[in-house]
Order: C-alpha cells, then sequence, then structure tokens
C-alpha cells in the first residue's frame, strides 16, 4: 500500500482523542518492553477489553414453538432424555 | 448464556420459497462455498449475514476485525466470473452435492489484490500452501452481499449435525454454563484424550466438534472419525458432560488466523472456551508452533477464552500422560503422540500399544476396509 493510501485509511479509520498528558506518560512507561507499539494501541486495547465486559449477556429470544422443535429433534437424536 | 459473536445469533433462511426464484440467474458454486453458506445461514458464522464486501475485507485483512470493530480474521468470500451479473442483482446459488439453493443479493462486485490476500492471510504468497493456491485459483471478482438460504438435501451425518441454536438449547437443558469446545480432525488418541478432560475437569461440559469435509488423500475418512469418537465417549466419557456434533467447513490452513476463527464458531455454538494446541490449523512449516497461542493477545474483546496446550506426551517415569507444565523429567523419559506412528501401525493392520490409543478406538477404525481417504 502507497504512503498516501496508508494515511488516507488511517484517516477512516482512526480518531482522535484527547488523554491527560501525565495519563499519557504513565502509559508509555507502562508499555515499555511489552508488545505494545504505542500509547494508541495500549489505550484501543484496553477500551476494546472494557467495552466487551460491559456487553451484557444476551437472553436466548427463540419462540416457544422454535424451541419445541429444537427440543424435540435433540431428543429424536439422542442428545436429550 | 455465552452471546453470539457480534451480539446476535444470525439466522437467514427463507421462511418459504421466495417467488420467482425459478427465474432468476443461476451460479453453481464449490461445496466449500456452499458449506460457508449454509453456515452464515445457520449463524455458526455470526454476525456475518453474507459475503464480505470490499471495506469489511480490507479490515479483516489488515486489522484482523470487521468495519464494526468485531474481532475476524478469515474473510468469507464469493468469487466469481460471470460477466453478466451487475451490483443490484440477486442472483441463485446452487450446489448440486449438497442441494443448496440460496439467494445472494449482489451488493458490490469488486476485485482485491491477490498477492496482499495472500500474505495476509497466510503469511505466505508460496503457492505450494493449500490456501495460497486456492486463492490463485479463485474467479476473478468478488462479490459481496447478505445470502438467504432457501433449502438444500439432508446429507449423510446429519444426525450429528447441529446449528448454534440448537447446540445452545441443548447446552442450557444439560444445565452447562462453562462449556470447551474440542476441535478435532483425527480419531481420538489417548493424548487427545488427555487434553480434553483436563480441560474439562474446569468446565461444566465439553463439545467435541469435529469438522467434517473436504479431505486429502491418506486423511481418515470422516465416518472413521466419528465412529472412533462414539466408541472413545461411550466407554470413557460421562454422557452427562459430553456432546459430539460435526462442523461442516474447509480447513484453510490459516494457523493463527484459523485458530481465533475457529473460537469464533464455538462461541457462536455458545462454547465459553476453546482448546488450542500446538501448530493449531497449521501446515507444514509455514507458522511457528505457538503462533495461534500468540495471536489471541491480540483480541482482548473476543468473548471466548482459549485454552492453550503445548507439547504433551507419556513419561515413563511417571507412569503418566503428561505435558510439559507438570513433569520435571527429561525428554528421555517421554514418548510423544505420533500420529505418524500410529497411521503407520493402522495402515499394517495392528492395534496401537494401548499407552497411544483406546483398545476400544483401534478396534473401531480397524472395522473399516478402507480408513483412509484414497
Amino acid at each position: 500500500m502507497e504512503d498516501k493510501d496508508k494515511d488516507k485509511d488511517k484517516e477512516k479509520k482512526y480518531s482522535t482523542v484527547s488523554i491527560p498528558t501525565p495519563l499519557v506518560e504513565k502509559i508509555k512507561q507502562r508499555i515499555e518492553g511489552t508488545g505494545f507499539t504505542s500509547v494508541s494501541s495500549y489505550v484501543t486495547y484496553v477500551l476494546r477489553e472494557v467495552i466487551a465486559n460491559m456487553d451484557e449477556e444476551e437472553e436466548e429470544v427463540f419462540s416457544k414453538e422454535d424451541e419445541e422443535k429444537v427440543k424435540e429433534r435433540l431428543r429424536a437424536l439422542g442428545y436429550l432424555d | 448464556m455465552q452471546r453470539p459473536h457480534g451480539g446476535k445469533l444470525i439466522s437467514r433462511h427463507a421462511a418459504k420459497e421466495p417467488a420467482g426464484v425459478e427465474e432468476l440467474p443461476a451460479i453453481e458454486v464449490a461445496t466449500t462455498a456452499a458449506e460457508d453458506i449454509i453456515n452464515i445461514a445457520n449463524g455458526v458464522l455470526s454476525p456475518l449475514t453474507g459475503f464480505l464486501g470490499h471495506d469489511d475485507l480490507d479490515c479483516v485483512i489488515h486489522h484482523k476485525r470487521l468495519g464494526n470493530d468485531v474481532p475476524w480474521t478469515i474473510p468469507i468470500l464469493f468469487d466469481l466470473d460471470t460477466p453478466d451479473v451487475r451490483e443490484g442483482d440477486t442472483i441463485l446459488l446452487t450446489n448440486q452435492e449438497t442441494g443448496l439453493r440460496a439467494l445472494l443479493e449482489v451488493e458490490e462486485l469488486f476485485d482485491y489484490d491477490r498477492t496482499t490476500l495472500a500474505k495476509e492471510i497466510y503469511a505466505t504468497t508460496d503457492a505450494q500452501h493449500p490456501g495460497v493456491s486456492a486463492i490463485n485459483s479463485m474467479r476473478r471478482h468478488f462479490a459481496g452481499g447478505d445470502i438467504l438460504l432457501v433449502g438444500h438435501d439432508r446429507r449423510q451425518f446429519d444426525e450429528y449435525h447441529l446449528t448454534p441454536q440448537e447446540t445452545r438449547v441443548l447446552f442450557r437443558e444439560k444445565g452447562w454454563k462453562e462449556i470447551v469446545a474440542f476441535q478435532t480432525r483425527n480419531p481420538p488418541h489417548l493424548g487427545h484424550e488427555y487434553v480434553q478432560k483436563t480441560a474439562l475437569t474446569f468446565a461444566d461440559g465439553i463439545f467435541i466438534n469435529p469438522l467434517i469435509g473436504k479431505k486429502k488423500p491418506g486423511d481418515f475418512r470422516d465416518e472413521v472419525i466419528l465412529r472412533s469418537y462414539e466408541a472413545l465417549m461411550q466407554h470413557y466419557y460421562l454422557q452427562e458432560r459430553s456432546v459430539m456434533a460435526i462442523l461442516r467447513t474447509a480447513m484453510r490452513y490459516a494457523g493463527p488466523r484459523e485458530a481465533v476463527h475457529h473460537a469464533i464458531m464455538r462461541k457462536n455454538f455458545g462454547c465459553t472456551h476453546f482448546i488450542v494446541g500446538r501448530d493449531h490449523a497449521g501446515v507444514g512449516n509455514y507458522y511457528g508452533p505457538y503462533d495461534a497461542h500468540d495471536i489471541f493477545d491480540e483480541f482482548p474483546d473476543l468473548g471466548i477464552t482459549p485454552v492453550f496446550f503445548r507439547s504433551f506426551s507419556r513419561c515413563t517415569k511417571c507412569d503418566a500422560i503428561v505435558n510439559d507444565k507438570i513433569c520435571p523429567h527429561g525428554p528421555e523419559h517421554h514418548i510423544n503422540f505420533s500420529g505418524k506412528k500410529i497411521r503407520e501401525l493402522l495402515q499394517q493392520g495392528k492395534i496401537p500399544p494401548e499407552d497411544m490409543m483406546r483398545k476400544e478406538v483401534a478396534e473401531t477404525i480397524l472395522q473399516f476396509d478402507h480408513p483412509f481417504v484414497e
């Protein structure tokens, strides 16, 4: 990929956020010697982890009829008693 | 219950045969593409609702994520070379082997550099790599868009085929919350059993999920794999703690990227953990033995926990099956589980030693006149 294209790609897929400078300095220290190559990659990692943990468990939304059909098949195949 | 990947379990089944299907332009697709379509329709590949478009593909290739930031490592693509298909068309996709009939809404037609695809997905452009070779033989264009499954035939081993909706109901009925998935392409030897039972010790149930489909000559036949697992499970597993169902999909041999993909599919089945072994989904020497472990560090938001196993062997001093974390003895005391050796013995009609493979498993395999793909 040409450099210009890379810049364009980056513009399209990334946004800038403001973080207090002392925090940035702390992050820089923290990621030294780790696999993280930049403050951005570390912050992205942490935020993805936080957001994923906030996702609530989803209740299955099968209709009663669908669920009964599923159970019938599972019983017929011997998966359920 | 485990959340489906991307938050929603996809279902793309036509409630009834849509009007005018017979008049649509039809394309006969390969069985591997038909399996992708059926898997999309059943939610195995949630959150995909169809084949990737250019922007999603670009994100998957360069960031290992879909355009909406959801982790995704293996592009699911539809290639075609039909000059009269246009963007906005709906086409009928058929496949004789599976009896597939599905609609594809062609949202976009695009090209993508094949070298980039190969290099990013398979970490090589070597045409000897089966995945690279598959890319090289793809047709000129890609079509992105949603699919709708109209129908397909019943197939061999359907009694072992469960959809994510079905496994989710099954796990819930069994009262399992922590479910560990094990993928396999071979009959089980004692090393496999050890890995599965070690993982199961910390979970509520194990989901043994053999891949069924296109195989290379010399591989075990699908029926042999299934029957040998049946024998093992009947004699050595608790029925209330173990379930086996097949997954019909092609191996891509994409090593680390495919390990993540395999984990995502099992997440959609409702599993919370996924066993990743040494050189998972590898072929030849294209990947390091633990590349498929390391890649998971990139996905704090994957939503399924990988369970890593490194080497395991039989230790003559411990007189037990061990792994590198629990045995202090040197390699001179370790006998590795050699799939090759087991295979050679079976090919000669001999039962492998009982410290390699359960007798019941070996006898089941030897009941077949031709246990290997020819």
